[in-house]
């Protein structure tokens, strides 16, 4: 690689399970994602910060499988994300949109996620991810009738329905209320601690930082920094990551 | 990124000489057509159009439409926004020769078989290619992406290309009384030879007709995805 | 709690397809409102033609199949807007769930709508025109379950593609009908040769013509639909 700031830090645990190489994608004439290489261990988490239009929504489609790379590869757990549907399985995915059926209910839309995915128990699934974001008792709701806010909230139970290996999340906060803010950060630590490895892209630095062990600024596509959480001074990274983003303004 | 560089940017400056002969051999086939072949004794002259109605009913459904198949199934594999230009512009000039073939074959029809529309197979069948390319332009006009543009036109080349043989089965089954091609059956002497070196003339020269207009179509696909990328890259 | 394991096409593709059900079983707008439109034109076509010149049972056919083709694209053209609302099929795109199995599942819900409002049409046909159909009711069907299959197989296909461009209700009927002559005619000749009570032996030929265009654009469709996704 090219610049001696993207060389991936000491991994925590063993087996990585997120490798991105040289990930790029390219809409039209557009570099949405330019050359991206990150590698994500087993209970580690990535902090992903950027102005709107970094490319940090491209990257995390790119890592769920929704979109093809125009250059580089992914690998999820070891395989490919190309290389067939298999690899997905290990993939949950927090994004803008609710990815729910507005006329079911918050339980048939988990429910059906969790029976996508293959689980076991898909009933049980989708009892205890609905429990751990405190939605179980509207369940039974048309998620058209649900706040904003728990329509969010089963958004997240239906990403996590199949207990990931990897989470990516885009924003998840957005929406929340304290009490699903807590459950959702809850959430993301019972998945770090089980394992998983978790990306999360935010806006709210702070909320970035308490969860890392490793951040990222991404610009224009690219990663502008990264480094392990060890090595971030959170009082002068805002300052930083201004400086760096006002660049583009 | 299929880039062009800016010389092939700039407008040519010299005329379309492709374009020229073409033209000139189409007004000579007429000429000669009109001029020097004999008239056919029970059609009359109405039997002239054929030389332009045939020759455009053969390059649309065997040049134009399996252009189009050829080039969409051939993008879907190798992805080449190059593909996906041969196959819009073999469509957009398909439809005129198509248009042709549908206003030439009434003008003969109406003296001939004395109506100007008969539910015959291959008329049928030409209509219903007409449709099929009219609804191919709708849907790249309808598509604003162009990546997305691209592969949907070509998923419907391809199923159109399947699409033809069973309209054409099943309209045929309906009925038929349109005449079968007899011109490359030596077998049956049916035209007279000054009639059929003017057919073959009338084929080539239209032919040649074909391949300007598709250069010509080309070209501005590629001029006008280029002006959106220089456009894209300036925002 | 563990991993599962990911299921089979056929699997998908009936979570795909109860998922869908279900949810027009919640709304019942579009399936209804497919009915109402069938059964009026089945009326309205009566008063079309003067019955004392032309027989009732020569209408049928006729009426039966453009009816049932443009009741098919109401139901059609509602297909994929419930996945893209929400981008709910992302959730479909990220799971361990082959592209094929997400199309046949959503045919397959297509398929049922489409059977649904020729369970009510058919025989609306059969008892407002006045036809003797003893024994003809099963082949009948039969005919009706082959067109519906074709017309689904590319009705879902398009349905994908005109729901993501700049005018799509205009647009699934304009790729569509091309793609249903074919199944028109044959569908109207063969009922046709059935309703005036000629031997099913007679239809044969045209049958034969609905049996192959199922084969291959269900098979080209399932292939085609990967190329319908932004990827």
């Amino acid at each position: 690689m090219a610049h001696p700031a993207f060389v991936t830090p000491e991994p925590i645990a063993t087996a990585s399970a997120v490798v991105a190489k040289g990930l790029s994608r390219v809409f039209g004439g557009r570099r949405a994602v330019d050359d991206v290489s990150f590698e994500l261990h087993e209970g580690e988490c990535l902090a992903l910060f950027g102005p709107n239009g970094a490319g940090k929504t491209t990257l995390l489609r790119l890592l769920a499988g929704l979109l093809s790379p125009s250059a580089g590869l992914c690998l999820v757990g070891g395989a490919s994300l190309r290389s067939g549907p298999a690899a997905r399985a290990q993939v949950g995915l927090i994004s803008h949109a609710s990815m729910l059926y507005s006329t079911l209910s918050a339980r048939e839309n988990v429910e059906f996620a969790a029976r996508l995915h293959g689980m076991p128990d898909p009933v049980g699934a989708a009892r205890s991810a609905l429990t751990s974001m405190r939605v179980l008792d509207r369940a039974e709701t048309p998620v058209r009738s649900l706040s904003r806010g728990l329509q969010q909230r089963v958004s997240i139970a239906r990403a996590i329905v199949h207990v990931p290996r990897v989470l990516l999340c885009d924003e998840p906060y957005t929406g929340l209320d304290e009490v699903g803010s807590a459950a959702l950060t809850e959430a993301l630590r019972e998945r770090r601690t089980s394992g998983a490895a978790l990306l999360l892209v935010t806006h709210n630095l702070a909320e970035g930082l308490a969860l890392a062990t490793h951040a990222a600024i991404m610009r224009r596509g690219r990663f502008a920094r990264y480094e392990a959480r060890g090595d971030v001074d959170a009082t002068s990274y805002a300052t930083e990551y201004r400086e760096l983003v006002s660049v583009d303004a | 990124m299929t880039h062009a560089s800016a010389t092939d940017l700039a407008p040519p400056r010299r005329p379309d000489a492709l374009l020229g002969i073409a033209l000139a051999a189409v007004v000579g086939v007429y000429v000669r057509a009109w001029a020097f072949t004999p008239i056919e004794a029970r059609q009359g002259a109405a039997q002239k159009i054929l030389y332009i109605h045939a020759s455009a009913a053969f390059i649309a459904l065997y040049l134009a439409f399996v252009l189009l198949a050829i080039a969409s199934a051939l993008y879907l594999w190798l992805k080449d926004e190059k593909l996906d230009r041969v196959a819009e512009s073999a469509a957009e000039v398909g439809l005129v020769f198509t248009t042709v073939v549908l206003i030439t074959g009434p003008l003969w029809g109406k003296t001939i078989w004395g109506a100007w529309w008969t539910w015959d197979a291959r008329l049928t069948s030409t209509l219903f290619l007409w449709f099929i390319i009219l609804s191919y332009s709708m849907l790249r006009g309808a598509v604003e992406d162009r990546a997305r543009r691209a592969r949907y036109s070509a998923v419907l080349g391809i199923l159109a290309a399947l699409l033809v043989p069973f309209i054409h089965l099943s309209v045929y089954m309906f009925r038929t009384l349109h005449p079968m091609p007899i011109l490359l059956k030596p077998s049956t002497p049916s035209m007279s030879p000054e009639m059929r070196t003017t057919f073959l003339l009338a084929f080539l020269a239209f032919t040649l007709l074909f391949a300007a207009f598709l250069r010509a179509r080309y070209r501005v696909a590629t001029l006008r995805d280029l002006v959106a990328d220089l456009e894209q890259e300036a925002a | 709690m563990r991993e599962g394991t990911a299921p089979s096409t056929m699997q998908a593709a009936l979570l795909v397809a109860k998922k869908d059900l279900a949810i027009e079983f919640r709304t019942r707008t579009a399936f209804l409102s497919a009915l109402v439109f069938a059964l009026l034109g089945v009326t309205i076509f009566y008063f079309a033609w003067d019955s004392t010149a032309v027989a009732a049972s020569d209408l049928a056919p006729g009426v039966l199949w453009v009816i049932f083709i443009f009741a098919a694209l109401l139901g059609l053209q509602r297909s994929f807007g419930s996945e893209l609302a929400d981008r709910a099929i992302d959730g479909l795109l990220g799971a361990p769930v082959s592209r094929e199995s997400i199309y046949l599942g959503k045919a397959l819900a297509n398929l049922v709508f489409v059977c649904g409002v020729l369970a009510v049409t058919l025989p609306a046909v059969v008892l407002f025109y006045n036809l003797p159909l003893d024994r003809g009711v099963l082949a009948l069907s039969g005919i009706a379950l082959l067109a519906a299959i074709g017309l689904v197989a590319v009705g879902t296909l398009f349905s994908a593609m005109a729901v993501n461009t700049r005018m799509a209700e205009l647009l699934l009927p304009m790729l569509s009908l091309p793609f249903f002559v074919p199944i028109v005619m044959a569908a109207a000749q063969s009922s046709a040769r059935l309703m005036a009570g000629r031997p099913i032996a007679e239809a044969w030929p045209w049958l034969r013509i609905l049996v192959a265009f199922d084969i291959v654009f269900v098979v080209a469709c399932t292939l085609a639909f990967p190329f319908t996704l932004d990827e």
